[in-house]
């Protein structure tokens, strides 16, 4: 036996392996793109921006992410396939790992002393400011999940590819990340999709089925806020609209591939002009927060 | 009452077996992973997928979602032609009392690894 085998081997195959960038690292669970996560949190307000509009701002791109991350993660144990399970996790880890930032962004931008937590865990619905889309359910139909993922997916790296150089750090090192991460989420949800669409009757009927349900929400999409408007004007957002030609244009484009049919209906309504980003929500909301924030409610403080 | 053919009875679905195990009809790959450029790529388990782009893929989020890989192969488990256990004997024993195949009567310097 080589008398290598039990030291560190920088050419070991196998040991290579589990050399993990970060792992060690305590904030490991933001994902191992950042390099210095807590000092961009802290980076200072970019001149000339409104405080109280980048925490609102960050709470609209951070909860999408959280609630869509938690309505990924209900498939944990229930996929239809063991291999789809890792990779739905996967992709609900890294939404989820984008709301943590831009959670404790908005956090450290407020100056209330709340932290990542608070605002995940102590908020009621109509402090969330996600687009409903993100709080829909699919009732474990794998359909309406790939639809779900596709259209929000393809919406949100049409955003977060036009905020890499937004003028708030934290805000374009998350949109770093996300471009990275969103291009294989969307990539994954259309191969589905395709496979669906284009597959036997019955699957190209239930992934037809899943357009239809999510696409009354796709409207909201494109909806510009008060507060996206002045932040765009600073140069820290996006405005919505400008990503809805990305967007059909790549929808279009999985829809042909998998001999599906673009849905014709009619968008979901607003009440009173107030939608999911003024804290109107469906009430899907309110049982994707009771199941996340149940245990966090009852014993306060509680850490593992 | 004794089958025939065995081969038959052992194909037919018991009564009542649900649909998921019947589903469960995609075929096993192997994945093999390289970890950094320049070394070779090893065996970090299997997965199964409808065919080879759906493996890729699988292994992508079961074997390398902590950055562990540069590169994926996959190839199906049955496309493997593997040495039997019981070939063990005639397949391995003959070559370790030839101490002359061994590389044994020389030192290896300590800056040559794996050798």
């Amino acid at each position: 036996m080589s008398p290598h085998a039990e030291e560190e081997d920088a050419t070991n195959a196998y040991q290579s392996l589990s050399e993990t960038a970060g792992i060690d690292d305590p904030r490991w669970a933001f994902g191992s793109g950042f390099e210095d996560v807590e000092a961009e949190i802290e980076a200072p307000l970019p001149a000339g921006v409104d405080a109280a509009d980048l925490a609102e701002y960050c709470l609209m791109l951070g909860d999408d992410a959280l609630v869509c991350a938690q309505r990924i993660a209900e498939w944990v144990s229930n996929a239809p396939e063991l291999e789809e399970e890792v990779a739905l996790a996967n992709t609900a880890l890294d939404l989820l790992g984008q709301a943590r930032v831009l959670l404790s962004r908005a956090g450290h931008v407020e100056g209330a002393g709340r932290d990542e937590d608070a605002l995940a865990y102590l908020r009621s619905e109509a402090q969330y400011r996600n687009v409903a889309l993100a709080e829909r359910g699919d009732d474990l139909d794998f359909g309406v999940a790939i639809a779900r993922l596709l259209v929000f997916t393809t919406w949100r790296l049409a955003l977060m590819s036009r905020l890499l150089d937004s003028r708030d750090p934290v805000v374009a090192a998350v949109a770093a990340k996300a471009v990275k991460e969103l291009t294989y989420h969307r990539e994954h949800a259309a191969r589905w999709a395709v496979r669906l669409g284009d597959g036997t009757d019955e699957s190209h009927r239930r992934m037809q089925a899943g357009l239809e349900a999510v696409w009354p929400f796709v409207e909201e999409l494109f909806r510009t806020t008060d507060v996206e408007r002045r932040l765009v004007a600073v140069g820290v957002a996006v405005d919505p609209a400008d990503t809805r030609a990305e967007v059909d244009a790549v929808l279009d484009q999985v829809l042909a591939a998998a001999t599906l049919t673009r849905p014709d209906r009619a968008p979901m309504g607003l009440l009173g002009g107030r939608g999911g980003r003024q804290g109107v929500h469906t009430e899907a909301l309110g049982h994707v927060l009771a199941t996340m924030q149940s245990l966090a409610r009852a014993h306060p403080g509680a850490t593992w | 009452m004794i089958p025939a053919d065995d081969a038959p009875a052992a194909a037919e679905p018991a009564a009542g077996e649900t649909p998921a195990a019947a589903r469960r009809g995609w075929p096993l790959y192997e994945v093999f992973v390289r970890g950094k450029r320049g070394l070779n790529h090893v065996h970090v388990g299997s997965i199964h997928a409808a065919d080879d782009e759906m493996a890729l893929h699988n292994a992508r989020d079961v074997y390398t979602r902590r950055n562990e890989g540069v590169s994926i192969w996959v190839v199906r488990a049955d496309h493997i032609a593997a040495s039997s256990p019981s070939e063990k004997d005639p397949f391995f024993a003959p070559s370790a009392d030839k101490i002359y195949r061994h590389p044994t009567f020389y030192a290896i310097p300590d800056e040559v690894p794996h050798l």
